[in-house]
C-alpha cells in the first residue's frame, strides 16, 4: 500500500517534471494534404535542430519542443478547424499554435486562439482581415502574427511588380504596345481584392484586359474560359488559383498548345507534384513562390537542401512553419519566459532572418513588403523543373520564357 | 432503369479512375491493360456492393439513398487515406491537338467523344436487341409484373448495376487524362449526372442524351457570356433544369412509371 503510493507519488512527480521540460506547439494543417504536409516537414526539422543543440534557454532552463499535430481538415470543413484549435487548447495544453492555410478556416481559428490568449503565428493564410483584427482591436487579437505568406494586397504588390517585368519582355518579344491580359481568378475570398486591385492596377501599367474569369476553385474543365481567352488574344493569363484548378489550368493550357503565358499565383504550382500531376503539360507555368535553390537569405538554401535530404521534394511556403518555431525560440530565449504576453512586444520589435524571408512586422502583425525580403519569389516550369526568375537581384536566377509563337 | 438512386454511381468512376492511375503510371502497365482491369474491377465491387449493401434494403427507396451515399464517402475516405489529398496526373491516352474553325481541340478530348457515342450504341444495343435489354426494360416499366411473369428481378437489377456502373468506370478512365484524379472527383460530376437525367426524363436514353447537350451547352455559354460569373455555371444548368420541371415533372422525354401496386 504504502509502496503503492510511493511509486505513484513518484510517477506524478515524474510527469509533473516532464511537462514543465516542454514546450507544447500545436502544428495546425490540413494534414490528409500536401499544404499541413508541408506545414509539419517544417516543424519537425525545427524540432529535431532545437531538441538536438540542447533545446530552449528559458531563462538559464532548458526546455525540449515538443510539436502536437492537429489535422484541421479545414479544406473541407471549417467547424473541423476550429474543433482542432479548441482540441489542441483544453485537451492537449497547447502552449503556441502554427500553421493555418484556408483563410475562411484561419479567420475562424484565430477567434478560438484570441478567447484562450494563445500566441498563433500563421503560415499559410493571406486574407488581410487575419491583420486588420489586429489594428481594430489590438487586446484581443495581439497574438496573432503572420509568418508566411504577406497579406493578400502585398501578394498584388508581388504579382504586379513581376507582371511588369514579363510585360516588358513580351513587349520586346512580340513587339506589341499593349500586352493583352486575360485575369483568371478563382471564386474565393482571397481572390476578391485582388480581382479589385488587377483590374484597376493593369490598364495603369499599359495592359489591356480582356476579361475576367472566376472558375470555381474545384473547377476540372476550363476548356470553355480557356477558349474565350484564346479568342479576346490573350497573351498573358493572369492567375489567382489555390485549388486543383491550377493543375486543370496547365494542363489544359499545355494541350490546347496556347500561346499565352500563365503568370500569377498558383498554389498546385508551387509543388513539385504539380508536372505530374498536369501530366507533364505544364510548361512556362510561372507562379510566386517562397522556395528555390536560391540565396533569399543566408538560410534558405542550406533549409532546401536539408529538406530535400529529409524529405524527397522541395518545400512549399507552408514549411516556414520552421521559420515561426526559430521565431519563437529566438524570442523566448530574449525574454527568458514563455509567457504570452513577453513574447508580443519582442516579435513586434524583432527582425527575423528566416528560411524564406527576413522577417519585421507591421502594426497589424502582418510582415512588411519589401523585394528581396518578404515578397517571396517567382518560378517558372520550365521542362518539368521550377526555374526561379525574380527578383533578378537575387544570386541564382534565371530567364523566364515564352512559349514559341 | 433499376429505378435505384445509386448516389455512388460517381464514386465508382472516381474508383475507376484511381485504379487506372495505379496499374498505368504506378505499376507501369499499357493502357489498354490498366484501362480492362479498372474496368472489370470496379464492375466487380459494384456487383458486391449491391449484393452487400443495397439488395438488403432495396425496397426503401430512402434507405438505398443513404446506403449508397454512404457507400461514396467511405470511398472517398479510403482513397483519401490511401493517396492522401493529392491531385494525380494521368498521361493522355493519345497526345496532341487538332484544329478545327479556329478551336484546338486535343485528341483525348475527341476519343471521349467516340468512347461516348460508342458506349451509347452498345447501351443501346443490350437494351433493345438482347433478352438482357428486354428484361431491363421489363423490370423498368413494372417490377412487379415482371417478378410475376418469372424473372428473377434482383438479377436483373444487379446486371443494370453493373451495366450502368461499367459506363461510369469507362468514364473514369477516358476522362480521368483530361481532369485531376483526386478523392473528391466524384461530387460535381454526381451533380451534372443528376441533373442530365431530371432533365432529360428518368428511363430515357434519349433524354440523357440531350439532357447532357443541354446542361454542357449552357455551362460553356454561361462562361462566355458572364466570365466573371464562370463559376456560376452549374447553378445555371440545374435552375435551366427546375425551370424545366415546373413545365414537365417527368423531364423532357421522361418514361411514366406504372404506380406500385
Amino acid at each position: 500500500m504504502i509502496r503503492s503510493a510511493i511509486l505513484a507519488g513518484l510517477f506524478a512527480f515524474a510527469t509533473a517534471a516532464l511537462a514543465q521540460g516542454t514546450i507544447k506547439i500545436a502544428i495546425l494543417g490540413p494534414m490528409a494534404f500536401v499544404q499541413g504536409e508541408h506545414h509539419w516537414n517544417g516543424a519537425e526539422m525545427a524540432r529535431d535542430e532545437i531538441n538536438k543543440a540542447g533545446g530552449v534557454n528559458v531563462g538559464g532552463r532548458r526546455m525540449q519542443i515538443e510539436l502536437i499535430r492537429a489535422d484541421t481538415n479545414e479544406i473541407q470543413s471549417v467547424p473541423d478547424a476550429t474543433n482542432a484549435v479548441e482540441r489542441v487548447i483544453t485537451r492537449d495544453k497547447a502552449d503556441y499554435l502554427i500553421g493555418g492555410f484556408r483563410s475562411e478556416a484561419v479567420l475562424a481559428m484565430q477567434e478560438v486562439a484570441m478567447d484562450y490568449k494563445k500566441l498563433f503565428l500563421g503560415v499559410g493564410a493571406a486574407h488581410s482581415k487575419l491583420g486588420a483584427n489586429v489594428e481594430s482591436n489590438y487586446d484581443r487579437y495581439k497574438y496573432w502574427f503572420r509568418v508566411s505568406p504577406t497579406k493578400d494586397v502585398d501578394l498584388a504588390r508581388t504579382l504586379f511588380a513581376v507582371m511588369g517585368s514579363i510585360g516588358e519582355q513580351i513587349r520586346r518579344d512580340l513587339k506589341t504596345e499593349q500586352p493583352k491580359v486575360a485575369i483568371l481568378a478563382e471564386k474565393a475570398v482571397w481572390t476578391e481584392a485582388l480581382v479589385a486591385a488587377a483590374q484597376k492596377t493593369l490598364p495603369a501599367m499599359k495592359m489591356e484586359v480582356v476579361g475576367t474569369w472566376q472558375p470555381s476553385a474545384v473547377a476540372t474543365d476550363v476548356t470553355a474560359e480557356l477558349s474565350a481567352m484564346e479568342r479576346a488574344g490573350a497573351q498573358i493569363v493572369f492567375t489567382m488559383l489555390s485549388g486543383p484548378v491550377g493543375i486543370s489550368v496547365g494542363r489544359q493550357m499545355g494541350e490546347r498548345n496556347m500561346k499565352a503565358v500563365a503568370w500569377g499565383i498558383n498554389v498546385e504550382g508551387q509543388k513539385e507534384e504539380f508536372w505530374q500531376a498536369a501530366a507533364g503539360k505544364a510548361q512556362f507555368v510561372s507562379t510566386l513562390d517562397t522556395y528555390s535553390e536560391v540565396e533569399m537569405t543566408p538560410k534558405t538554401v542550406p533549409f532546401v537542401r536539408a529538406y530535400q535530404a529529409r524529405f524527397k521534394k522541395y518545400p512549399t511556403y507552408t514549411a516556414a512553419t520552421y521559420d515561426a518555431i526559430m521565431t519563437l525560440k529566438e524570442v523566448i530565449e530574449k525574454a527568458g519566459s514563455t509567457d504570452a504576453d513577453k513574447l508580443v512586444p519582442l516579435i513586434e520589435k524583432g527582425e527575423f532572418v528566416g528560411t524564406g524571408a527576413t522577417a519585421t512586422f507591421d502594426k497589424r502583425h502582418d510582415l512588411v513588403w519589401a523585394v528581396g525580403k518578404t515578397a517571396g519569389i517567382a518560378v517558372q516550369w520550365q521542362d518539368g523543373k521550377k526555374v526561379p526568375f525574380w527578383p533578378p537581384s537575387v544570386k541564382g536566377m534565371q530567364p523566364f520564357k515564352m512559349p514559341k509563337s | 432503369m433499376a429505378r435505384i438512386v445509386n448516389i455512388a454511381h460517381t464514386a465508382f468512376y472516381m474508383l475507376a479512375a484511381y485504379c487506372f492511375y495505379t496499374l498505368l503510371v504506378k505499376v507501369g502497365l499499357g493502357f489498354l491493360t490498366s484501362a480492362l482491369i479498372a474496368v472489370l474491377g470496379t464492375v466487380a465491387l459494384s456487383m458486391l456492393c449491391y449484393r452487400l449493401v443495397i439488395e438488403p434494403v432495396r425496397e426503401h427507396e430512402a434507405a438505398v439513398l443513404i446506403a449508397t451515399i454512404a457507400l461514396a464517402l467511405i470511398f472517398q475516405e479510403l482513397m483519401l487515406l490511401s493517396f492522401g489529398g493529392n491531385y494525380l496526373g494521368i498521361p493522355s491516352t493519345l497526345e496532341g491537338a487538332v484544329r478545327f474553325l479556329g478551336v484546338s481541340i486535343p485528341y483525348q478530348r475527341l476519343l471521349i467523344l467516340v468512347v461516348a457515342a460508342a458506349m451509347l450504341a452498345l447501351v443501346w444495343f443490350v437494351l433493345h436487341r438482347t433478352r438482357l435489354g428486354l428484361a431491363v426494360r421489363a423490370t423498368a416499366n413494372d417490377l412487379e409484373v415482371a417478378n410475376l411473369m418469372g424473372m428473377n428481378v434482383h438479377r436483373v437489377a444487379m446486371a443494370t448495376v453493373a451495366l450502368s456502373v461499367a459506363l461510369a468506370a469507362v468514364a473514369g478512365v477516358v476522362v480521368a487524362p483530361v481532369f485531376v484524379v483526386d478523392p473528391f472527383m466524384w461530387l460535381a460530376p454526381l451533380v451534372t449526372m443528376l441533373a442530365i437525367v431530371v432533365l432529360g426524363g428518368l428511363g430515357s436514353m434519349k433524354g440523357s442524351l440531350i439532357g447532357a447537350l443541354v446542361i454542357g451547352y449552357v455551362e460553356a455559354i454561361t462562361v462566355f457570356a458572364v466570365p466573371a460569373g464562370a463559376y456560376l455555371k452549374g447553378a445555371v444548368a440545374l435552375a435551366i433544369m427546375v425551370a424545366v420541371l415546373l413545365v414537365r415533372p417527368e423531364g423532357l422525354f421522361g418514361v411514366a412509371f406504372e404506380e406500385e401496386r
